[in-house]
């Protein structure tokens, strides 16, 4: 699998507002068929590296390459056009706009009608429910449905279906299941196993190492826009990944502080920090 | 079957503002004691709805995508004074104080867009910026041109039979031009790509910013075409009544603002539907015409129309999630009975 070009590469990517470093020195690589995860702390610079490869920003110094190749991105929709594909915490889709339509945002198939060119419903949301459906997203079967209406784990894997059909080969998932209960994160996990299936390479930001572990086959971890490792599946377990995220302080100090906040608060845990 | 249909009914943007016309008339015929037949005929509130509309539909239309003109309350009397200064106070041809006219709408129209896209401030406040600044050009304009605030025109016959000409008695011409619009707005809306961008833009800019949709061309589109509408229904009020006069226009603004969230026209944007501004243009002409029909004393009218938009607003509201849940018939038909009740 290796010894291939990866689909992208990062070599010693810079990217500074002004005169704040927020990336320094980035080297990265992903595969087809490969899921990259990338974890970090709030304000570790996770962002500031998707929009970087999102074709948002441009970094200052360093390369970005495509299969091997150099490659350079002005807006977003260059990166779109070359297959990056970014979805977001909330599927970066239109609550109220149905299901057919906000599939084709900006790539309406259209039909004609007399002397008209109009945007073609049937194949719309034709198109929409077949793509969720082979994700295995069942409950869904009507295109005229609103966004809204659907559950966190339907949207993301909406999202994801869509990237997938429009050709994407480097799907970038922003926190897909920060904001899920359990059984919608496994939903979105098990979506990310297909698309990894069909041979897309997956960046999958996140800060929950549990899923990260699951679905990860290559992790870097990033401290301060810094790499601060680089690591394959079942090199390192998951209290060192916790330790490496937070920051190399030992998560025994940790389970320390929280033993003693539990016994000052008659055996209630502190409340979950992000 | 019924049920169904009703379901699918209340779902729709436009469900609220339906109701909301059929409630007022209702309640006029049975509170008021209209003669129904002679009040559908009046022309006055259709005149009054027309005016309206060819403004309240592009102003919908800038509502649905994220933004708000307000500028059109000093565009109206703009653009009669343009044609006026142009055609009566200088004598030139019609067509050039037609043009002119237009072509104020088109600079106000991208001076707000651009400046709505460049700067980050909302468009709230970048209109009420270019609507004070326009109401001062206007009066300055007159003034020093004219040496009056109120100016003549003679527009020759073929101009008023097109933008100013009085159909039937007393119905204007400018009825054919908005029904003729909504058309066409319907058309673009609901069945182009364009009107798919609207909505995308409306929801989350940015998203369609990413999908590659030209958001901000699209937005510098929708303010031309609202400020130039507005001088557009300026122009033709000129044309009709042989004069044009600074003041006047300001009530359009909020006139058209609650034609346009009556017809389920969502305030953040991103849902609407032009049935919908076209209801809730014609259910506020009702209200505020059709009081005159009515044995009720006219200075409720006012009260009416309050008590109408917070009532059609909470209905729109109460839509809205029912289209978001895809909700179950038999509950809707209840809260239908029991809105229609409130209303």
């Amino acid at each position: 699998m290796n010894t291939t070009n990866p689909v992208l590469e990062l070599k010693n990517v810079n990217k500074s507002f002004g005169p704040i470093d927020v990336l320094h020195d980035i080297s990265l690589k992903v595969h087809a068929g490969e899921v990259l995860c990338l974890l970090g702390d709030n304000g570790a610079g996770k962002s500031t590296l998707i929009k970087t490869l999102a074709g948002v920003h441009k970094p200052t110094s360093g390369q970005m390459l495509m299969d091997g190749e150099e490659v350079s991105f002005d807006c977003p929709k260059d990166a779109a056009s070359r297959g990056i594909s970014t979805v977001h915490q909330f599927g970066g889709t239109f609550p109220l706009m149905t299901i057919g339509r906000s599939f084709f945002v900006g790539v309406e198939p259209t039909k004609k009608f007399g002397p008209f060119t109009i945007f073609d419903r049937k194949t719309a949301n034709e198109t929409a429910v077949k793509a969720v459906k082979e994700f295995g997203i069942t409950r869904i079967d009507d295109g005229d449905r609103l966004i809204g209406g659907l559950s966190g784990g339907e949207r993301q894997s909406l999202a994801i279906a869509r990237a997938v059909h429009f050709g994407a080969r480097v799907l970038i998932l922003d926190e897909p299941t920060a904001a899920l209960g359990v059984k919608e994160a496994t939903h979105v996990l098990r979506i990310v196993f297909e698309a990894r299936k069909r041979g897309l390479a997956v960046i999958f930001i996140t800060h929950q190492v549990m899923h990260a572990m699951t679905v990860g086959d290559h992790f870097a971890v990033l401290i301060r826009g810094a790499l601060a490792a680089d690591f394959r599946k079942g090199e390192k377990t998951r209290e060192e990944i916790t330790d490496l995220m937070a920051g190399g302080e030992a998560m025994a100090d940790l389970e320390g502080e929280i033993e003693s906040y539990m016994s000052a608060h008659e055996g209630h845990p502190p409340p979950p920090a992000h | 079957m019924k049920t169904q249909f009703l379901s699918k009914f209340v779902t729709r943007p436009e469900a609220g503002s339906v109701m909301s016309f059929v409630a007022v008339i209702l309640f006029f015929v049975i509170f008021g004691g209209v003669q129904l037949s002679n009040f559908i005929g009046a022309a006055s509130w259709v005149n009054l709805a027309a005016n309206l509309g060819v403004v309240a539909l592009p102003v919908g239309l800038l509502m649905i995508s994220g933004e708000l003109d307000i500028s059109i309350g000093a565009m109206i009397p703009a653009g009669s004074m343009s044609v006026a200064i142009l055609s009566g106070y200088y004598e030139l041809p019609i067509i050039v104080g037609i043009l002119g006219a237009l072509a104020l709408g088109v600079a106000v129209g991208l001076v707000n867009g651009l400046l709505t896209v460049r700067t980050s401030v909302p468009s709230l406040i970048v209109t009420l910026g270019t609507l004070v600044a326009m109401q001062g050009v206007i009066l300055s304009a007159s003034v020093l041109l004219t040496g009056n605030a109120s100016v003549a025109l003679s527009a020759p016959e073929w101009s008023k039979a097109i933008f100013g000409n009085l159909v039937g008695g007393s119905y204007q011409i400018i009825i054919l031009w908005w029904i003729g619009l909504t058309a066409v707005y319907f058309f673009i809306v609901h069945y182009t790509r364009y009107g798919n961008w609207i909505f995308a833009m409306g929801g989350d800019r940015d998203s369609a910013r990413n999908a590659g949709i030209p958001t901000d061309r699209l937005t510098i589109w929708l303010f031309v075409l609202s400020s130039t509408s507005a001088s557009f229904v300026g122009m033709c009020g000129a044309i009709l009544f042989n004069s044009a006069q600074v003041s006047g226009g300001m009530n359009y603004i909020f006139n058209a603002v609650v034609s346009v969230v009556v017809g389920g026209v969502l305030l953040t944007g991103g849902f609407g539907s032009i049935i919908g501004i076209f209801f809730g243009t014609l259910t506020f002409a009702v209200v505020t015409q059709g009081i005159y029909f009515t044995d009720i004393d006219r200075n409720w009218s006012s009260l009416i129309i309050g008590v109408m938009l917070l009532v059609a607003v909470v209905m729109n509201n109460s839509f809205r999630k029912m289209a978001l849940t895809g909700s179950k018939p038999k509950k809707e038909k209840q809260k239908l009975n029991t809105t229609r009740a409130a209303a």
